[in-house]
């Protein structure tokens, strides 16, 4: 087993043990749920008007009426929730001096840094395999496209793990979780913005540049069934990027 | 084994050590010594590439702190202020976390662990979690993880702090018992067990070094006269002026209450002969005599605490001297 393999096993290990993880897990998979119900009931309600209207069963489509609108919410649990799951990676180490340890044992920043966001994007899998639930029960009633349903999984892992990383990040600046934790969901929503501002500022260089650094924009596509390489090098980029800099945030707090 | 020379390290304004230099050799016990905030801690994590020094170098069995830091962490074992232990984990769970952090194989560490475990006497433990473990238990717990890995070099900052009288004594025989094959630090300001333990100790105060001698020398150079008490059963009034008399004695001390004479000699001269005699032959009744040697508490008070002490010695102090 390497260092990293080490640190994730540890912080899985921790992490079984506290309760966050099982009130992060409850909340956000109840809200789903809630989430997934509404919509369910949105969508009979509009089959029957429409049967109403057409005069016969109209074929309703899932897809639109169901998955999309719960995707879309789900972004925005996700942006609450996903701090709370990452602020005690490295805050904590710090605040329990077990930070000494991990930064005078033979092993690499880089080591470190991958353990932390890994073991967080691990417990994160577990989370959204668990809502799988959710299209599993409703093809047995009824028939719809997996495609958007699976670019729709692919779009919260991206952005789940861009949260994630934006939240270890967050979590290696201070040693206070609480800061930790309002300093990504800051973050977040800062960017989520940015690309409301991209509209406000229309067709432009800038408006575009700005509406594609947010991450909305990029879910927005695979929600819809959209896999372009663009959004996939968009979250690619933005989690190195965060995680490089978490390497820089580290290494720096040797020099204080 | 390990050399340091000249590291100052400064937080920003602040100098938390200034031009520290020392050295270890091989297979040597040495103790860091000095008040709260002398700067021991400071450079314990220098040394462990916890964090670079500001100016100068330290170097591990030839490897330099800051550059092949990994070099070095791997031949340290480090039982920071705080025991670094994670209170989730059972003590076996963390040893084991501890011991993949070393990259130690799994067969390794399955052999090593029970020896660790019984060498700082956590058997009765094992299986509880660190959460539930006193402060002693968790110091052990630190103690082991600096010595899982069996690193030739050892950092202990405060490594009995916590600890019952009868578990300091433990540990301090097993930091005997590393002496030889392992190079050992340790800060401590409980003065006896630097000399309990240590070959050598550095006395640190305010960032800077003050002494490095071996604990009996340095009350033995610190001792600028010779010192006698004396307790006699009958004195004549003028007892303490009769003493002055006699060549050699720099100055007496008579004491208000008939208790002992303080007889200050002077250095290398040992009057213990001629004043046994002057009272005998007297026959005033020589009831006491003996020399006072500082302890290693008044070298430590005399060093850290009179600015005219440290003055005075700082001339021929240097580091590089005491060595020898």
């Amino acid at each position: 087993m390497t260092p990293a393999q080490a640190i994730v096993a540890k912080e899985l290990r921790s992490a079984y043990f506290s309760p966050i993880i099982y009130v992060v897990g409850a909340v956000f998979l109840l809200i789903f749920g809630v989430l997934s119900y509404i919509a369910v009931v949105n969508a009979g309600t509009q089959a029957i008007r429409l049967m109403q209207i057409q005069g016969m069963a109209a074929k309703i489509n899932l897809n639109d009426l169901v998955f999309r609108p719960t995707f879309y919410s789900t972004a925005i649990i996700l942006l609450l929730v996903l701090p709370i799951l990452t602020m005690r990676s490295f805050a904590e180490e710090r605040k329990l001096k077990t930070f000494e340890l991990l930064m005078t044992s033979p092993i690499g920043i880089n080591h470190i840094v991958a353990g932390k966001f890994v073991a967080v994007l691990l417990i994160y899998l577990g989370m959204l395999a668990l809502t799988g639930v959710v299209p599993v029960v409703l093809a047995m009633f009824n028939s719809f496209d997996w495609v958007p349903v699976f670019t729709g999984y692919l779009g919260l892992l991206l952005m789940g793990a861009l949260f994630l990383a934006v939240g270890v990040f967050a979590s290696a600046v201070t040693e206070n979780q609480i800061v930790a934790a309002f300093l990504s969901f800051g973050i977040l929503l800062s960017v989520w913005l940015m690309g409301a501002v991209g509209s406000i500022l229309g067709d432009t260089p800038v408006g575009n540049t700005i509406s594609y650094l947010s991450f909305i924009e990029h879910y927005d596509r695979l929600v819809r069934g959209l896999v372009d390489t663009k959004d996939l090098v968009y979250y690619a980029c933005g989690i190195l990027f965060m995680l490089f800099l978490t390497h820089r945030v580290v290494e720096s707090q040797r020099w204080k | 084994m390990i050399d340091v020379q000249h590291i100052t390290k400064r937080y920003g304004d602040r100098t938390a050590i200034e031009r520290v230099t020392f050295s270890v050799n091989k297979g040597e016990v040495l103790a860091f010594l000095g008040p709260n905030g002398a700067g021991k801690t400071t450079t314990m994590r220098i040394l462990t590439c916890f964090m670079p020094a500001t100016e100068g170098t330290a170097t591990v069995d030839g490897f330099d702190c800051s550059e092949q830091s990994q070099e070095v962490k791997a031949r340290i074992g480090y039982l920071p202020e705080t025991p670094p232990v994670y209170q989730e984990l059972t003590v076996l769970e963390y040893l084991t976390f501890v011991g993949r952090l070393k990259g130690m194989k799994a067969a390794a560490l399955q052999q090593r662990m029970p020896q660790v475990i019984e060498q700082v006497s956590l058997g009765d433990v094992r299986h509880r979690l660190i959460a539930n473990l006193s402060r002693g238990y968790r110091q052990r717990v630190g103690l082991a993880q600096a010595l899982l890995h069996d690193p030739p070099v050892l950092i202990l900052d405060e490594p009995t702090v916590g600890l019952d009288p009868k578990q300091i004594i433990e540990i301090r025989e097993l930091i005997k018992s590393l002496a030889g094959s392992h190079t050992v630090i340790l800060s401590t300001h409980i003065l006896p067990e630097a000399t309990a333990v240590c070959q050598r100790v550095v006395i640190i105060n305010e960032g800077r070094i003050v002494a490095v001698d071996r604990p009996e020398h340095l009350s033995a150079r610190l001792r600028r006269s010779e010192k006698i008490s004396l307790t006699v059963k009958t004195p004549p009034h003028d007892f303490a002026d009769r003493l002055r008399g006699i060549p050699g004695i720099v100055s007496v001390f008579a004491p208000a209450d008939g208790g002992a004479y303080l007889v200050e000699c002077a250095l290398g001269r040992d009057l213990r002969d001629e004043l046994a005699r002057f009272v005998v032959t007297n026959d005033w009744g020589l009831l006491e005599l003996k020399t006072i040697s500082m302890t290693l508490e008044d070298v430590f008070l005399h060093l850290t605490q009179h600015e005219d002490g440290m003055d005075e010695r700082s001339g021929g102090e240097a580091p590089h001297e005491a060595r020898a």
